[in-house]
């Protein structure tokens, strides 16, 4: 009963209270006010990703296991960038408040934390990101085969928007006059039809089979039918 | 030593020679920085915060080079070049800066969350004189919030999952939690995914100008779109066999997504590589002052 029944109620009631909220303007606010508890669990919820994080590297250092040292630098760059936050190193007062030595913005210029994150925590992320270009070109040159009408339409479509995107793609069709029947086959028109036309009413169509997708993935957990989150037992 | 690593060696030693005649000549990563004095005359406390200013303004009276700035530039470099390395191969200084950005990103959500809804919503609200008196002296709440006291027990329950007995007892606030998520998602995905796109879709199939002529252009656009997006749902549509009718629709579906995902594969290739170039206007501009 209390391990599977009440959070089933639990949930139930909490989401159909949060939907009829969106119809019912006397109950609106109870949407903000539930919100706001949302973001607060999620803190205790990040507490709890923390402490995991803290536990499998810790054993992995005491076990000494390979990687072990690892483990040690990410647990290391954990705790400074958590003590020079949550401590606001170096942050300033608030420029009104000039009394409150805790006032300042915890990201403020030139404080500890604003400095992990623009030289460590940026230049890594977007990093990661950016080697994803090497992998996407090398994957797409052994993956892409025009072996079917399917795969020459995506591989077409990608050629002319990536040509079109670059400085000189558009020099490509300069020779046909703006003014003439023919402008339609520049290369800008082109890509302003694919981009504004057909990845238009694609995209539409996933977005709608999305939206249902979550609706009834959605009522499915209200409902109780789906109790995958509570686990075993 | 193998050949190769004998190569590496000159080639790192040959960098690490360059890179320090560039920080010497040149000044490689240098930042300049201007001090802002913030004074009150009632309190009469205060204080210096120092903003990044061009390189060209180095000489100007005040400005001087931040050293934990220019220390920044130089190890971001060094991150960057770390990650790139993973494009040789799997080392390990990719595996340390990979190691450096789980627990920095980790904790920066942590702390972005500590401080914007624990401390900014929480504390404020619980604790109103408390928070005015330290970190938000500019909040005019007086009276406590008690229903607070609601997400704060929620939490225990959470946290009790690390307790040897009775994890089951973090059910609780999970089920809160999924049920809020889904409560949320189902309206807004509804109202934004589902009922806009469907509006934006109906749209006129023959429209006249303003001056009554008949606007080919704009008809031929509506109508494609209007019956492409019905031939890409009549694709997903999978409670009919995609047979006959159906299946010739369909087909013309499947080829309509196979340019929006190949507009979508451009699009997202473009923004890695501007990400890349990002990341080489950086190496070459801001560090080693080239250009």
């Amino acid at each position: 009963m209390l391990k599977r029944t009440v959070p089933l109620i639990i949930a139930s009631i909490v989401g159909i209270v949060l939907i009829l909220a969106k119809f019912s303007p006397p109950i609106q606010s109870w949407e903000t006010e539930v919100v706001m508890w949302f973001d607060i669990l999620a803190v205790f919820a990040f507490v709890l990703g923390a402490g995991n994080l803290n536990l499998n590297n810790l054993k992995k250092i005491s076990e000494r296991k390979a990687g072990w040292g690892y483990a040690a630098i990410t647990l290391l760059a954990f705790w400074i960038t958590l003590i020079c936050g949550i401590g606001k190193l170096g942050v300033p007062p608030n420029e009104q408040y000039l009394g409150y030595a805790w006032s300042g913005s915890f990201e403020a210029e030139g404080s500890a934390f604003w400095w992990i994150f623009n030289y460590v925590y940026v230049p890594l992320a977007s990093t990661m990101f950016a080697t994803l270009a090497f992998y996407i070109s090398s994957a797409a040159f052994r993956a892409f085969r025009a072996n079917n009408v399917e795969a020459s339409l995506l591989l077409l479509t990608a050629l002319v928007v990536l040509v079109s995107q670059t400085s000189s793609g558009p020099m490509l069709s300069d020779l046909i006059p703006e003014e003439s029947t023919w402008a339609i086959f520049k290369i800008d028109t082109i890509r302003g039809v694919l981009v504004n036309l057909f990845n238009t009413l694609g995209t539409r169509a996933v977005m709608i089979g999305i939206a249902l997708g979550v609706v009834s993935t959605s009522l499915k957990v209200l409902m109780g039918v789906d109790q995958s989150y509570l686990g075993g037992d | 030593m193998k050949q190769s690593n004998v190569i590496w060696v000159v080639v790192m030693l040959l960098a690490g020679v360059y890179l320090s005649w560039r920080a010497v000549s040149y000044q490689a990563g240098a930042v300049y920085v201007a001090p802002k004095i913030v004074a009150d005359a009632d309190s009469g406390k205060s204080f210096t915060t120092w903003s990044k200013v061009p390189s060209v303004e180095s000489s100007n009276p005040g400005v001087e080079i931040s050293w934990p700035r220019t220390l920044g530039i130089w190890l971001s470099a060094l991150f960057t070049l770390a990650i790139f390395s993973f494009l040789f191969g799997d080392n390990v200084v990719y595996k340390v800066a990979e190691s450096i950005f789980v627990g920095s990103s980790a904790a920066y959500a942590m702390v972005v969350g500590f401080w914007s809804a624990f401390m900014g919503i929480f504390v404020a609200q619980l604790a109103p004189q408390f928070s005015q008196n330290t970190f938000m002296p500019g909040d005019d709440r007086t009276e406590p919030e008690w229903l607070m006291l609601i997400p704060l027990a929620m939490g225990i329950m959470f946290l009790w999952r690390l307790m040897p007995a009775g994890g089951w007892i973090s059910r609780w606030p999970l089920a809160f939690f999924i049920a809020v998520f889904a409560g949320l998602r189902l309206v807004s995905h509804f109202e934004a995914d589902f009922v806009v796109q469907i509006k934006s879709t109906i749209l006129p199939l023959i429209v006249f100008a303003e001056d009554g002529a008949f606007d080919l252009k704009t008809s031929l656009w509506n109508s494609t779109m209007v019956l492409g997006t019905l031939c890409c749902l009549t694709y997903f549509f999978f409670s009919v066999e995609h047979t006959g009718v159906v299946g010739k629709i369909s087909r013309v579906g499947i080829y309509l997504l196979m340019i929006t995902f190949g507009v979508g594969f451009a699009l997202t290739v473009m923004s890695r590589y501007s990400l890349l170039i990002g990341r080489m206007n950086f190496l070459l501009k801001d560090w080693l002052n080239l250009g």
